[in-house]
């Protein structure tokens, strides 16, 4: 019998930032023990650039910074769902296939928001 | 036992032979969950699908808000509702059992099982709180005026908000069944896998939690 086999991960875990921490992407991985490459220690440094992130949001929404303080959110916000996203549900590691699975979910979702919008702003007679 | 021919997608490795057992429908491969055509687990695959369903839910839950957000009626509205420094701290407590979450499925996959369900005790903790936090600032907020039916504000408001607590609350269900069935020895399968799907669906209210925080709170209407 000729079957797929998941690919081995190659993860270099000795790199400081995350993004070298999470190694290459397309690792395609089916089975879980591609998520063993990040050590606790990591998912704790992980937590923690999350939780600053966080703190910076909140600092923000008291400090004024006029024009660029939405996009400011907006991209602390997206970030923080990256990070998550790649690192704690392990998607970077994974094969694309979910990847596709879950952003298809959440571009359908930006859809939904954008024609719910329009139809309420442009199209309301 | 037969022997398979396993091919690297990728071209890169030798073929692998592996010892199989003709029952075991492919386990061996998969860590204990059933391969699809591409070799994957479908645990973990409908899981995937699930969650890009689940945005599908919340992003129409969301857009409700954004669009009602300003709709306050004579009713209060968020500036005079909102307690930014509580919300943080329970953004915070959510966050934090990411981070425990994904101990525990670490844990789990080293087969360690009483550090997997001490995590996944603390992360129900953690979930308990934030649940416990929500439902305080439901309540002070219907002391202050804002019932369901107030406006049209108050009712997206407390949908998109309840639903996630809702789904929270059925996170912390899933953490202490699972919890238990380890304790029991009860997982059939792979138990890695398993605590794996909870994790997965554990993070997902938390990225649901990430973005509502910043549109629904930290964003003035």
């Amino acid at each position: 019998m000729e079957v797929d086999a998941p690919q081995t991960p190659e993860i270099d875990v000795v790199h400081s930032d995350i993004v070298a921490a999470a190694g290459p992407t397309g690792s395609d991985s089916g089975g879980h023990g591609a998520h063993e490459a990040l050590s606790d220690n990591r998912y704790i440094v992980i937590a923690a650039i999350l939780a600053i992130v966080t703190a910076a949001e909140v600092a923000a929404s008291y400090i004024e910074l006029g024009p660029a303080f939405i996009p400011l959110l907006l991209f602390m916000m997206a970030f923080k769902f990256y990070v998550v996203v790649s690192f704690f549900m392990h998607l970077r590691f994974d094969h694309k296939v979910f990847s596709f699975m879950f952003y298809i979910g959440l571009f359908m979702a930006l859809f939904v928001y954008i024609a719910a919008l329009s139809t309420f702003r442009f199209w309301n007679s | 036992m037969s022997e398979t021919m396993i091919d690297q997608p990728t071209g890169d490795g030798p073929d692998v032979m592996v010892e199989s057992d003709p029952d075991d429908h492919g386990h061996d491969a998969h860590g204990g969950a059933d391969p699809t055509s591409l070799g994957l687990s479908n645990t973990k695959l409908a899981m995937w699908l699930f969650l890009g369903s689940e945005c599908l839910l919340f992003g129409g839950l969301i857009s409700t808000y954004m669009l009602y957000r300003n709709r306050q009626g004579t009713g209060p509205g968020p500036d005079q509702l909102w307690d930014i420094p509580f919300t943080s701290a329970s953004s915070f407590v959510l966050l934090m059992s990411s981070l425990t979450m994904v101990l525990a499925v670490s844990s789990a996959q080293r087969k360690d099982d009483r550090n997997t369900k001490l995590w996944l005790i603390v992360t129900a903790t953690l979930g308990g709180l934030f649940v416990a936090g929500q439902v305080y600032e439901f309540t002070t907020f219907y002391r202050e005026g804002l019932g369901y039916t107030e406006s049209l504000f108050a009712s997206s408001f407390y949908t998109l908000t309840g639903f996630h607590g809702v789904h929270v609350s059925i996170g912390i269900i899933m953490l202490i069944a699972t919890m238990g069935m380890i304790a029991k020895n009860k997982i059939v399968g792979d138990k890695a896998e398993s605590v794996e799907m909870v994790g997965l669906y554990w993070h997902f209210v938390d990225v649901v939690w990430i973005i509502i925080f910043t549109l629904v709170y930290l964003i003035p209407a």
